[in-house]
């Protein structure tokens, strides 16, 4: 890790991250049970133990545009083996909703097809998996991800070329409008 | 007649990609004298995507469905699915914990969740509402060949405070019903290691990685298949096997049954009633010498008469030469 200049220390983020997530980061004493087991630290430019350092010491800029935040999976190997019973998980799962509402974005493949998921369940209500890759592939700029796997999907019948469609999925596109609103309305 | 009834939620990915996980846990069900009640109109969990937005939308979009559950009168579902499932728990968690989250879900619904139903996954059910013994009973075939990793990925019984079911290092549940139906489980290492989860699409070579290493944990403690429990671990294992293999230079052949497919066989049930060619390694081979129980226990008796009759005739020659 860097050297990291201690006299700048966002204590706001840190406190917003508090009321966010409902935990305490000054419970952790840098053990690293939690990286010690988490799958993807390979993948993960600060390993989860040094993300909760991190936060401790206010570092909201190298916190929020770090890849580790977006590529954890909520796995929850951390939660479950942090001997100071933190929710590790919620704490990450909650820095990437500060980093999304920031538009900071380190992992734009990860987050568009998280965006996709959601617009295709707001669309039917359910979520149609082939429209979902398509609509990832062509946004993307990947547009062969996965076409390896599609003889074998096709010829076992597993997608349906059309969405299934709720009756309800107004419903669930007017919980989307709701929150769109109330998030309006609290200026975030 | 079904003893039982719950409601069963089945989600997004059990109607599409994971048909085969739906029907055999609602067959299996079924022979076990449970009755299944799907609720009207439900919509998707949410899933992980939308906790990546904000706790609040998350929670609302699991809600809606525990709304239409509790409506119906019921106060537990079964959820196939651990994304649904921990969505639904987390949701009912949260909501639970904190009175003013609650309110705030209920102003983005329609109508209000009331804390009343609990999300259990099939398993949870088998083992504590119907018990191992009734799941024994209604064995009707074994499948000698089978040796069976049992893989129960990250979030089935993770976080322990919120699963609250089975444990969250060393699950068992699965290797309980195997050995009850007469099915061999391997000590398997890698039960709850994460699979990649839902990046198959967006990060391809990080599932493949940790795929990879499932695998070849699977192989190494001698099973030829793997149970599991959930459509993403099975999809990431099966599906993409033939990644794995392009990948790391590997020669994977593993098949990838759901733990109900398995239990399906056991009870009877066809290969075709169990949907296993939609399986993409074929699992044929190892279930191809299934017999019936009473078979079994027939051949089973005559090799015990044969090495009974092996010993007396040991003993004789014994005695034989001890007279000569
Ligand atoms: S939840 Fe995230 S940080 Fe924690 S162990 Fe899993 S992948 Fe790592
Ligand atoms: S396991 Fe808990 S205490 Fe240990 S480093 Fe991780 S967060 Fe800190």
């Amino acid at each position: 890790m860097d050297a990291i200049n201690l006299t700048i220390i966002d204590r706001n983020f840190i406190e917003l991250v508090k009321k966010e997530s409902g935990e305490n980061p000054y419970l952790c004493y840098q053990c690293g049970n939690c990286t010690a087991g988490c799958p993807y630290t390979t993948f993960f430019d600060y390993p989860v133990s040094q993300i909760m350092r991190l936060l401790q010491t206010g570092q909201k800029d190298i916190i929020l545009n770090s890849r580790a935040i977006w590529v954890c999976a909520t796995c929850e190997t951390c939660t479950t083996r942090c001997p100071c019973q933190i929710d590790v998980a919620h704490i990450m799962d909650t820095l990437r909703i500060i980093a999304r509402r920031e538009n900071r974005v380190s992992e734009k493949d990860i987050k568009l097809f998280y965006d996709e998921f959601l617009s295709s369940m707001a669309k039917y209500g359910r979520i149609y998996e082939l429209g979902l890759l398509l609509g990832y592939n062509i946004k993307s700029g990947h547009i062969m991800t996965d076409a390896d796997l599609g003889p074998k999907v096709l010829t076992k019948g597993k997608i349906h070329f059309l969405p299934k469609k709720i009756k309800g999925r107004d419903k669930v596109s007017k919980i989307f409008e709701r929150f769109k609103d109330r998030t309006r309305r609290d200026g975030r | 007649m079904a003893d039982r009834e719950y409601a069963y939620y089945s989600g997004c990915s059990l109607e599409g990609t994971a048909v085969e996980y739906d029907i055999s846990v609602r067959r299996v069900m079924e022979a076990l004298g449970i009755r299944l009640s799907e609720p009207e109109d439900w919509s998707c969990c949410g899933s992980t995507p939308a906790h990546t937005v904000d706790h609040l939308l998350a929670a609302a979009l699991a809600a809606r469905n525990l709304t239409i559950i509790e409506k119906m009168g019921f106060n537990t579902v079964i959820t196939p699915c651990p994304s649904c499932m921990m969505a639904f728990k987390k949701a009912h968690h949260r909501m639970k914990e904190d009175i003013r989250f609650k309110d705030e879900v209920n102003s983005l619904l329609d109508e209000p969740y009331n804390l009343n139903v609990q999300s259990k996954s099939a398993l949870q059910i088998i083992i504590e509402d119907i018990g191992l013994e009734k799941v024994k009973e209604r064995v009707t075939h074994v499948m000698p060949d089978l040796k069976v990793a049992p893989y129960y990925g990250c979030i089935l019984n993770r976080p322990p405070e919120i699963a609250q079911f089975d444990d969250p290092e060393n699950p068992l549940s699965m290797d309980k019903i195997f050995t009850a139906i007469g099915v061999e489980v391997c000590d398997f290492a890698f039960k709850v290691e994460c699979c990649g989860a839902a990046y198959g699409v967006p990060k391809r070579d990080m599932v493949n990685e940790l795929t990879y290493k499932i695998l070849s944990m699977a192989v190494d403690c001698g099973a030829n298949c793997v149970a599991v429990a959930c459509p993403l671990c099975q999809q990431n294992l099966d599906l993409r096997q033939q990644q794995v293999n392009i990948r790391k230079n590997t020669s994977f052949n593993i098949p990838v049954l759901y733990f109900s497919q398995i239990m399906g066989l056991a009870y009877g049930y066809s290969p075709e009633e169990m949907v296993i060619d939609k399986l993409v390694v074929n699992p044929d081979s190892l279930i191809s010498s299934r017999i019936t129980l009473s078979q079994w226990n027939e051949m089973k008796a005559r090799e015990a008469e044969a090495s009974k009759a092996k010993k007396k005739e040991k003993k004789n020659i014994e005695k034989i030469e001890e007279e000569t």
